[in-house]
């Protein structure tokens, strides 16, 4: 650990001394995975709580998206995924077990491989998951041909559902890094309320504890961006240019969040012939009628939220574990409940 | 997954760039940003998307090698 960090945790502590019990939300999955993977909770005072908020793509995606997913693959239309979809839980099945009953089911690691993939399998459809940070990459691929399954959501519209809840009392928000290398950090100031744009190493989320903290301190509510490095005022102009082109804003569903108005990213009827859910409307209908209700206690969506914690889980190490989640925050690696199985 | 990572542009043909992470090469869409030759940039899911100065970059590769 190097003197400003140190000195900085020492800050934090002589800083904590002034206040009651402080509730800090980590906006980002990767900086929850930070915290875990270097102990950072364990350098904090007592009285300083870091909780994980619903920055995990995999997480806040809705059951019946996946379950729609699913239900493609299982009538034998190619899928492409990010890896961390393999697992979802869904309704009646999961990519994984679709892929091991045969269907094809491909993990890539960019759009890019999809559209190459898609060569082979014309029918293949990506399943676009994630926020800013992912969206670029879709709507460029749309541009080329790929077809998609669009469950990509917008950030900054969760941050205002969380603030408005008054079961959540967060004092302060460590904001995401790479969303807002997109967005940029001046789209934050709307939200008269602590905030820290910060990037991914262990130091750089100690230094955002501390700005916090003083933050609180002074009642100053404000946005600091600790990630000059990468995130700029106005973002990634390119990026949102292409984001703006391709998709159209509409109300979606979160997990854990329910429906938040204009959060969600719909591919505009100029692609409709790219957009999955125009192309097999009929099919979809279809699938949603054999849905059946979820039948499990898994309180993913009020862990995402930080008005739970995993060990209230009654499934959490039971049988919920990374090799048989019983739900999404145990799936991805970014997901609170895995997060915690695996470092505590 | 937020790779944060900085790699440096070691050569560009149209879109497609070739990354260079300390000695280790990865291809990456450049479409995002006016990049070239040199820079240092952040690839996120297969793409680039935001340039380093040269001195953030080595901010960067600093904790990463402290690590």
């Amino acid at each position: 650990m190097d003197k400003t960090t140190q000195q900085n945790i020492n800050e934090i502590k002589n800083m904590a001394q002034q206040l009651d019990h402080v509730k800090l939300m980590e906006l980002c999955g990767t900086h929850s995975q930070t915290i875990a993977k270097y102990n950072l909770k364990s350098l904090l005072p007592k009285n300083i709580e870091l909780i994980s908020g619903p920055g995990c793509p995999i997480c806040v995606t809705d059951q019946q998206d996946i379950d729609i997913v699913i239900g493609l693959a299982l009538n034998d239309i190619p899928i492409a995924i990010y890896g961390d979809a393999l697992t979802l839980p869904g309704r009646q099945s999961t990519l994984e077990k679709a892929k091991q009953n045969g269907k094809n089911i491909f993990i890539v690691y960019s759009t890019e491989d999809a559209l190459k993939l898609q060569k082979q399998y014309p029918k293949l459809v990506f399943f676009g998951i994630g926020f800013e940070t992912t969206t670029p990459m879709t709507a460029w691929a749309i541009k080329q041909g790929l077809t998609v399954f669009s469950s990509h959501k917008l950030f900054p519209p969760a941050m205002e559902t969380l603030l408005s809840n008054k079961d959540i009392q967060i004092n302060g928000f460590i904001n995401p890094g790479h969303v807002s290398a997109i967005i940029g950090s001046k789209i934050y100031n709307r939200f008269k309320f602590p905030q820290v744009i910060t990037g991914f190493e262990p130091e750089d989320v100690i230094e955002s504890i501390k700005l916090l903290i003083e933050m609180i301190i002074n009642k100053n509510n404000k946005v600091i961006n600790q990630y000059i490095r990468v995130v700029s005022e106005k973002g990634n102009q390119k990026a949102l240019d292409l984001i703006n082109e391709v998709f159209e804003i509409k109300d979606a569903r979160w997990r854990g969040l329910g429906s938040i108005p204009l959060s969600g990213l719909k591919i505009k009827a100029k692609f409709k012939d790219n957009d999955a859910k125009f192309i097999y409307k009929d099919l979809i209908t279809n699938i949603k009628k054999g849905f059946k209700p979820m039948e499990n206690n898994c309180i993913c969506g009020q862990i995402l939220q930080g008005i739970k914690k995993s060990n209230d889980c009654p499934l959490f190490r039971k049988t919920c574990t990374p090799e048989t989640p019983q739900g999404a925050c145990m799936v991805s690696v970014e997901g609170a409940c895995h997060i915690n199985y695996k470092y505590s | 997954m937020c790779l944060a990572i900085p790699g440096k542009i070691k050569s560009i043909s149209g879109h497609k760039a070739i990354i260079d992470y300390d000695g280790l090469e990865k291809e990456a869409n450049v479409s995002l940003i006016d990049g070239q030759v040199d820079d240092y940039v952040i690839v996120h899911a297969g793409f680039a998307i935001e340039k380093l100065s040269k001195k953030d970059a080595a901010k960067t590769l600093k904790y990463f090698n402290n690590g």
